[in-house]
């Protein structure tokens, strides 16, 4: 079976508008998170008021026109794609051979919200007729594949916080599969609103803490912690078949050399404290890589800066891998970017094996006794690296694990 | 309001809506082939155009409207002069 290598990246996420200021920002562990400037907030009384918004507005990179007729989710995987597509050299490849797998936890929950407050207001006539298109969860991948014409196949996984990660474990699968030779895929969702923040409130999984310290909210492993934040913004990789790589003499930036997925079967939202499910998605990717757990010495958590999340991941990696990888939680700096974070993250396990350097956990400032594993905090830590390793993990009890190898 | 009074106006809203600069929007344009004009932006473009011009277009009429000029002759003979 083919390898399957990476020659293209792209994101647009709260530390910068593409790669490599999201790249330069994790490294210098900064954070994303800031005050949510808009009235809903204090009209609804919200518990929490800070997100991890968008450094750049999509309205800044994308035509008038392209911007209104897309949701936000829409916009940030259109401009993630163009990145990583031109990153990716623009490869010349048959509609039927290019794909797109593009996932998203959430969807375009915005634009119903607001042609809803219109269809209440104004009445039918003014609802958009774009609002289906808009809506739908398949529209980030839909628009992704119109604009580069892919015709082997265009799909969205749908499975909450895994949805990214779960994206680059399904073109995996077509590459390995041989249904097409390169695949647009990754991850996108940008949804904060009243109704996402208050829900994820009400279920007490969010930090309400540090409304007037936002850049030191998200705090994963931290014994502090006491909640995520959440972001939006889009990652996206081009994958190819090595062999088409090769042939038209692509830069591989490097390999997802295996994937695991697996399911829980134990709560809709919690964790299975054992971490078994999580463990056998991990075990599952590193098989498929070829590789035993004593290659995997770096591991980008999924740790979302919840009090039981975190602990339970730790439980997982100790029980499928050990106690020997460097870990680090790209979610200090991020926030939790749902259907994008396997992504980005993704992105980032990447470019640590790339570059051979770790960046630090934002916030991390007391290791939680309960993890006793290896988290970088405070500075980038350089390491020659042979397998990184990004888990993550959805409501719904959605595990996906990606192991990636140097070019 | 004249036919060209129209034609400005009706520009305009092909503008806004669809991103084509309102110097093309001309009599004898296609909304379909020259003006690259989808049927969910028409469906846009009318709903504005009904509320600019204070004129119905129901959608068998809309379906009608193959150019420019189509749209703003349907307009001018609709329209109800204040």
């Amino acid at each position: 079976m083919t390898d399957v290598v990476v020659t293209g990246l792209g994101a647009t996420t709260p530390l910068g508008g593409d790669v490599t200021s999201t790249w330069d920002a994790l490294l210098a562990g900064r954070s994303g998170v800031s005050r949510i400037e808009a009235d809903w907030v204090e009209r609804h009384e919200l518990p929490v008021k800070i997100a991890a918004q968008l450094a750049v507005d999509p309205s800044e990179v994308l035509k008038r026109v392209e911007a209104r007729r897309m949701d936000r989710s829409e916009q940030v995987a259109v401009i993630a794609a163009r990145e990583a597509w031109r990153h990716a050299g623009s490869p010349e490849v048959e509609p039927e051979r290019l794909a797109v797998v593009i996932g998203t936890g959430i969807g375009g929950a915005v634009t119903l919200l607001a042609q809803d407050d219109i269809l209440e207001n104004d009445g039918v006539r003014k609802v958009s007729p774009l609002t289906i298109p808009m809506l739908m969860p398949n529209g980030p991948a839909a628009h992704v594949g119109l604009e580069f014409g892919s015709r082997a196949g265009v799909h969205t996984p749908v499975s909450a916080c895994a949805s990214g990660a779960e994206a680059l474990a399904w073109a995996w699968r077509m590459l390995k599969a041989d249904e097409a030779d390169v695949v647009i895929a990754g991850g996108a969702d940008a949804c904060i609103t009243g109704i996402t923040l208050a829900g994820f409130t009400q279920m007490r999984a969010m930090c309400t803490t540090h409304n007037d310290d936002p850049e030191r909210a998200s705090r994963p492993f931290d014994a502090a912690r006491d909640g995520f934040v959440l972001g939006e913004g889009a990652g996206i990789m081009v994958m190819e078949r090595a062999e088409f790589a090769a042939a038209r003499g692509a830069v591989v930036h490097g390999r997802l050399a295996g994937i695991g997925t697996s399911a829980d079967a134990y709560h809709i939202t919690g964790p299975d404290p054992e971490g078994v499910g999580q463990a056998r998605a991990m075990r599952a990717a590193i098989r498929s890589a070829g590789l035993t757990p004593s290659d995997i010495d770096h591991v980008n958590c999924h740790a979302t800066s919840t009090p039981v999340g975190d602990v339970g991941e730790a439980v997982s990696i100790r029980s499928a891998i050990g106690d020997h990888p460097i870990l680090t939680a790209p979610k200090g700096s991020l926030g939790h970017l749902l259907g994008a974070a396997g992504a980005v993250e993704g992105v980032a396990a990447l470019l640590a094996v790339r570059d051979g350097v770790i960046p630090p956990t934002a916030n991390l400032e007391n290791l939680d006794p309960r993890v006793h594993l290896d988290v970088v905090a405070d500075e980038p830590r350089k390491a020659e690296l042979i397998a990184a390793l990004n888990g993550s993990f959805g409501f719904g009890g959605h595990n996906v694990a990606l192991v990636f190898t140097a070019a | 309001m004249t036919e060209e009074e129209i034609l400005e106006s009706l520009a305009d809203i092909v503008e806004e809506i669809a991103g084509v600069d309102a110097n093309e929007v001309t009599s004898e344009k296609s909304f379909v082939d020259d003006l690259d004009i989808d049927s969910l932006s028409m469906v846009e473009i009318a709903v504005q155009a009904e509320d600019k011009f204070g004129v119905k277009i129901p959608d068998d009429q809309l379906a009608g409207l193959k150019t420019v000029g189509d749209a703003v002759g349907y307009i001018s003979s609709n329209i109800s002069d204040r």
